[in-house]
């Protein structure tokens, strides 16, 4: 899950990395108030998941809470990059003497945690890593012994901050590393991380990607989550914990296991070729279990995406057998009741004789049972074609 | 023959008392695994299945000579329990839970590097490992294919499952599923190696998915050091970016971990990569037949 900056702002300030002092409007006359309570010249910062906002005029310098009030007009309801600007960031200038970067962040390939460090700051990291690699600090850190005043001055020197800069970075790395650990994140980045004029070390804009297998330890976190971004039908699943994600084809996807699934989606596309471009309308894995009611809930989210014309239910029997898959798919279509959308069956794997026979046996209008995943993606896309 | 789990293999249970652990249990005895005993502290002296339950790790190990764990226990007590057994120097542990967080497996992994890198561990977020006929820890069903010469080594649960299935005519030395998370034990290339290594291996599927570069990385390894013909397959060549696909790993992220960077890397090494689990099921069913 990624945070937008004023959430990433309040995990810093709650775990004593500086920040500015500054709160989150949605509205020009919520803007104008925090103005007037901060007082003084104000920067309004379109709150977006996306990077580049100051290049697209999301980033406006007021001199007061008149101007502010008009600068966060401007920029709340703008699109930057497709994402609509719904809150601003409200938050005291700062005087910048330098612009430097930093981040903690997972280094998957390495299987350990990595620190960035660069007197480059402002700027596209990943820029800074092409054109002058020499430039960005990459330091591994051992994730058992973690980020002390040692380590942390260190990345600030291998990074070449100045003398100025040292002590005050070196703090604010310490704690920084303190939000990595104790929010689980897999990335925080400061960026720019600044030095103003008066000596100060700061955290001036903050990125922030949370690792969701750890929710179950943070329940603080669940107020992060941006519920307007979430899909409908992605909100439904997630309360009956179905794995679901919307995609924008015809072809509903049932499945079990992600891997299979994913597989599942790259079928159906290469068959939907045939048939004037089908695609999945999702990916729905239902796990290895499968039973009666998840099979159920699974195909009753699919069935109320208007955009779906057919659906390809694609199991492999393992734990589960094919027979508990197909009385599972038979009482399913029971309980969502008046399905008029064709369901292409593949299964596959333990008992699968036996499941396909229950499916034939019931004998129902709207089941196409199919042998093999190649030929029931063909007929899915055939079907949604058909249908549109 | 067969890699890293074969009849010798005496297997431990950790969280052998919860609903999965005692399902699995029953699961991997039919299958004709070797259980030894499980562990939970609370429930010492008790059985489950007919498998004597004990404390801990060290004790279990110590009563009963225990050389494979396979760890079942929730995600909030993953951390703990691999860490357990890494510190009884058991050479492999094979951890199934599924949800662990990425700071708790980065953790163990440190640590086990750490006790100087001793004990394997597969997973976590995986369905373990099978050598058919010989043994079975964790969740993979046993009786989808007989033994054979077969290696495979993948990322997805489901998806070895349906390649053991349409190849279970030749049948298969050892299957390992790795899983789908950020970081896992023990990798693609590990495998790789070992299948190398076995002289009851004559080929290999390998089996990935976007996210991560691990099969890239895989690639040059298969270029430099691997001999025996390798049959590649990528999941999630349709998936859009930035959308996490069922596994915490396999996410696109702007031009790194897409599924056709892997596919290139890997039929630059001279590895055939399938279009559809199908099509790589006959690419290796035509290896087999070639032998």
């Amino acid at each position: 899950m990624d945070l937008f900056e004023y959430q990433a702002k309040k995990l810093f300030a709650d775990h004593g990395v500086p920040v500015p002092s500054g709160k989150v409007a949605t509205t020009p006359d919520e803007a104008r108030a925090i103005a007037t309570d901060l007082g003084g010249r104000v920067v309004v910062k379109a709150q977006v998941k996306t990077g580049g906002r100051g290049k697209a005029g999301g980033v406006k310098v007021a001199d007061g809470p008149a101007d502010a009030t008009t600068k966060a007009a401007a920029i709340l309801g703008m699109d930057i990059k497709g994402h609509t600007v719904h809150s601003v960031l409200v938050e005291q200038a700062s005087d910048i003497a330098e612009e430097y970067y930093a981040s903690f962040l997972l280094d998957r390939a390495n299987r350990t945690f990595l620190a960035m460090c660069s007197r480059e700051g402002g700027m596209e990291i990943e820029e800074v890593a092409a054109t002058k690699p020499e430039a960005l600090a990459r330091i591994p850190i051992d994730p058992l012994t973690g980020v002390d005043a040692t380590v942390a001055r260190q990345i600030a020197v291998a990074a070449k901050l100045p003398q100025a800069a040292l002590d005050g970075a070196t703090e604010l790395l310490v704690k920084l590393w303190d939000v990595f650990v104790r929010s689980d994140a897999t990335l925080v980045e400061v960026n720019p991380l600044i030095l103003t004029a008066d000596g100060r070390v700061l955290a001036l804009d903050g990125k922030v990607s949370l690792d969701e297998n750890a929710s179950f330890r943070h329940p603080d976190h669940t107020g992060f989550v941006d519920v307007a971004a979430v899909d409908p039908l992605e909100q439904r699943a997630k309360e009956k914990n179905l794995n679901y994600v919307k995609l924008s084809g015809q072809v509903g996807i049932i499945g079990n296991g992600a891997g299979l699934v994913m597989s599942t989606l790259d079928v159906v596309t290469y068959a939907g070729e045939e048939f004037g471009g089908q695609r999945p309308a999702n990916f729905l894995d239902i796990g290895g279990g499968a039973s009666a009611q998840v099979m159920a809930d699974g195909l009753s989210i699919i069935l109320s995406d208007p955009e779906v014309k057919s659906v390809f239910v694609n199991i492999f029997g393992g734990i589960t057998a094919c027979d508990a898959v197909a009385n599972g798919i038979v009482q399913a279509l029971e309980i969502v009741g008046d399905v008029t959308t064709p369901l292409v069956v593949r299964l596959d794997g333990n008992n699968a004789d036996e499941g396909r026979r229950i499916l034939t046996e019931a004998n129902l209008d709207v089941v196409r049972p199919v042998d093999t995943m190649d030929g029931a993606a063909k007929l899915a896309a055939q079907l949604a074609a058909a249908a549109a | 023959m067969a890699i890293w789990l074969d009849e010798t293999s005496k297997i431990l249970v950790q969280g052998i008392t919860g609903s999965e652990g005692r399902k699995h249990t029953a699961r991997m005895l039919r299958a004709g695994s070797v259980i030894v005993g499980g562990t939970n502290p609370k429930k010492a002296g008790t059985e489950v299945e007919g498998v004597p339950v004990f404390a801990t790790v060290a004790e279990t190990i110590e009563k009963t000579g225990a050389n494979v764990s396979v760890v079942y226990v929730p995600p909030a007590g993953t951390k703990a329990a691999v860490i357990e057994a890494i510190d009884t120097g058991i050479p492999l542990v094979v951890v199934i839970t599924e949800g662990v967080p990425v700071h708790d497996t980065t953790d163990f992994w440190a640590y086990a590097q750490s006790k100087g890198n001793t004990t394997r561990i597969i997973g976590p977020n995986c369905p373990g490992i099978i050598s058919p006929g010989k043994s079975n820890a964790g969740i993979i069903p046993a009786d989808i294919t007989p033994p054979g010469r077969i290696g495979l080594v993948s990322k997805s649960g489901t998806l070895t499952y349906q390649m053991m299935y349409e190849l279970r005519d030749f049948g298969f030395s050892t299957a390992v599923g790795i899983g789908g998370d950020p970081v896992i034990g023990t990798t693609h290339i590990d495998a790789l190696d070992a299948f190398q290594a076995d002289d009851g291996t004559d080929a290999i599927v390998m089996i990935g998915e976007i996210g991560g570069d691990a099969e890239e990385r895989a690639a040059a390894y298969i270029e430099a050091h691997i001999t025996k013909p390798v049959v590649g397959y990528v999941a999630g060549f349709t998936a859009p970016e930035g959308k996490t696909m069922g596994h915490a790993g396999a996410i696109v992220s702007g031009s790194s971990g897409t599924a056709q960077a892997k596919k290139e890397a890997l039929e630059k090494a001279g590895v055939r990569v399938g279009k559809t689990p199908s099509e790589t099921a006959r690419l290796m069913a035509d290896v087999m037949r070639s032998f």
